[in-house]
């Protein structure tokens, strides 16, 4: 009995023992040197993910509430790592914030509720994982407290979110009202396609579309993204997007696959407005914090090109694109992170001849930048890639047509993404100014993030096992 | 039970959403955008006891559902007021115009 809860939530206890160990160092002597407390809270989120890969075991706890199986688990192991190395890049930020302890508690309440809301089974559960979710990460938006671009981002964060779940919760409702029950497998079983159910799925994939910004519901992204600091930025547009993303796509084949012809073209609409005008706003960006979150909006187009394809190779590429994307993501976050927090530069303009004194930052921002952009060597093609053959392959619900109009609109917005990334790459390597930003002194934790970033980019595109063994865990 | 039909709470609790969602688009002070926010909630806690009482009265689902979103959205209102306060400490106003500091 008590077996079952050790080890199918495993993870959940990692995090919470984590959170518990920082919740009783904040208790406990007031000074502390802030470096080796970074250091020592980095070795255990180390420890959490370590543990993640030991050891899982299949099965269902509360009244199948929640569930655990190896898929599961590897996704949580994908967001453990993101958190991780968000962790490393964050480390000069932090390093002259006085509330360390509270950022880490708010940062994995997150973290946690994000690993439950994948775990659901139950729209109960979803619901509280997503609220637990959410409302810690407005706290942290608002974590640099005397800046006001920061506390008017976490207004329209929170303000935004309570609403998109508002709109969520309505459609929960009416799914209730029309089964009358709230378990994933029994509504499936019933869910037939009555006006009142297409009425439901409009409300909840609205509510979503909020969470992962896609397009007519994007809005408050920018402004977020740009007024929070950037490892909180950075972990909006990865772990959070991520973990939403997974619970969509499970969410969509598991509950909703008898109503697929009718959500088929809805998302396929969503996906070409959200790539088509994410790219268009990120063309004329100057910030770097908003130009990174106009590309991840116009990345989500690209996801939900996934979405839309047969169940098993659509799930599998959106969840093999989202670790490329959180390697690839991190990458550029990481480089902007750091020069924000040693010289507080962010526009695109202060990024001019950055090459000159900074060379391995610069390799370390176009390589990421390029794997964002799709360019062969590196892991985003091959992410792209899949994407584009699960959705606009033969599939059930296009009427086994090869969708050609995607492929093309794919094609137009991948060239004009790439024209804005390489924009970047230009102002760092090509045009030069008086003063370019001076050689920058980092030090372990974020060199070992850029490592890790870039080793992930590299590989995991050249080496198909990744693929095959996500698409296994699928199946 | 007996007297009120059931379209009848749904017609007052769908008229509360549009409500609510009037208030979030229309209103410019952050406080009544969360009590609209509240609204919507609250028109969705009516809709989960409805269905329960009428259509699944064997099932509690629906009714711990409800105590859950009041619950909830009571913790989502102090992140929100917290957040609301600290604003008006740097912006010395609660009016969503002026809460323009980053704009295209």
């Amino acid at each position: 009995m008590w077996n079952d809860y050790l080890q199918l939530m495993k993870s959940e206890w990692m995090v919470i023992i984590v959170i518990f160990i920082l919740l009783f160092l904040k208790l406990g002597k007031k000074e502390r040197n802030t470096e080796s407390l970074l250091h020592f809270i980095n070795v255990l989120l180390f420890i959490n993910l370590a543990s993640g890969f030991i050891y899982h075991r299949d099965g269902s706890l509360f009244g199948d509430m929640f569930h655990s199986n190896s898929l599961l688990a590897f996704e949580k192991n994908v967001l453990s790592l993101g958190t991780l190395i968000i962790s490393m890049q964050s480390f000069h930020w932090l390093k002259n914030h006085k509330h360390i302890l509270e950022f880490y508690i708010l940062l994995l309440s997150t973290l946690l509720g994000m690993f439950f809301m994948l775990s659901s089974n139950n729209l109960l559960m979803f619901y509280l994982g997503l609220e637990l979710s959410t409302i810690p990460l407005a706290a942290l938006a608002n974590f640099d407290l005397e800046k006001r671009v920061s506390s008017e981002a976490a207004m329209k964060l929170i303000l935004s979110s309570a609403f998109s779940s508002g709109l969520l919760l309505f459609g929960i409702s009416m799914l209730y009202g029309s089964t009358g029950t709230l378990n994933y497998l029994e509504l499936s079983q019933q869910l037939t396609g009555t006006p009142l159910q297409i009425l439901s799925f409009v409300m909840f994939a609205a509510g979503f579309g909020f969470k992962i910004s896609a397009v007519p519901f994007h809005l408050w992204t920018a402004d977020v993204y740009e007024g929070s600091p950037v490892a909180v930025t950075s972990y909006l547009s990865v772990i959070s997007k991520g973990a939403i993303l997974f619970v969509f796509v499970s969410v969509l084949y598991q509950v909703f696959h008898h109503m697929a012809l009718a959500w088929y073209n809805l998302i396929f609409i969503i996906s070409v407005l959200t790539m088509t005008i994410g790219n268009l706003f990120a063309l004329r960006q100057q910030n770097m914090k908003r130009f990174l979150a106009f590309s991840s909006i116009s990345q989500v187009g690209f996801i939900l090109i996934g979405i839309t394809g047969q169940s098993a190779a659509g799930s599998a590429s959106v969840i093999y694109f989202v670790l490329i994307y959180v390697f690839s993501n991190l990458g550029a976050f990481g480089v902007v992170s750091l020069v924000s927090a040693l010289t507080g530069k962010e526009t695109v303009n202060d990024y001019k001849g950055f090459y000159k004194n900074n060379r391995v930052l610069s390799w370390v921002l176009a390589i990421s930048l390029f794997s964002l952009a799709g360019i062969p060597p590196t892991a985003g093609f091959f992410g792209k890639f899949f994407l584009l053959l699960a959705g606009a392959g033969t599939t059930h619900q296009s009427g086994g047509q090869i969708n050609y109009l995607l492929i093309v609109i794919a094609a137009l917005n991948m060239v004009i993404s790439l024209y804005y990334y390489l924009r970047i790459i230009r102002a760092m390597f090509m045009d030069s100014t008086e003063q370019p930003i001076e050689k920058i002194k980092s030090s372990f934790s974020p060199n070992l993030s850029f490592i890790i970033c870039i080793a992930g980019i590299l590989i995991t595109g050249i080496a198909s096992g990744a693929y095959n063994y996500i698409y296994s865990l699928v199946k | 039970m007996n007297g009120i039909p059931i379209s009848h709470i749904l017609f007052v609790s769908t008229a509360l959403f549009f409500i609510g969602m009037y208030g979030m688009f229309t209103r410019r002070n952050m406080i009544t955008m969360l009590m609209a926010i509240e609204l919507i909630l609250n028109s969705v806690n009516i809709n989960f006891v409805v269905f329960n009482k009428y259509l699944w009265p064997g099932k509690m689902d629906g009714i711990f559902f409800t105590i859950f979103i009041i619950t909830i959205a009571a913790a989502e209102a102090a992140v929100a007021i917290a957040i609301i306060i600290n604003l008006y400490r740097s912006h010395k106003s609660i009016d969503v115009e002026d809460a323009a500091e980053m704009k295209y």
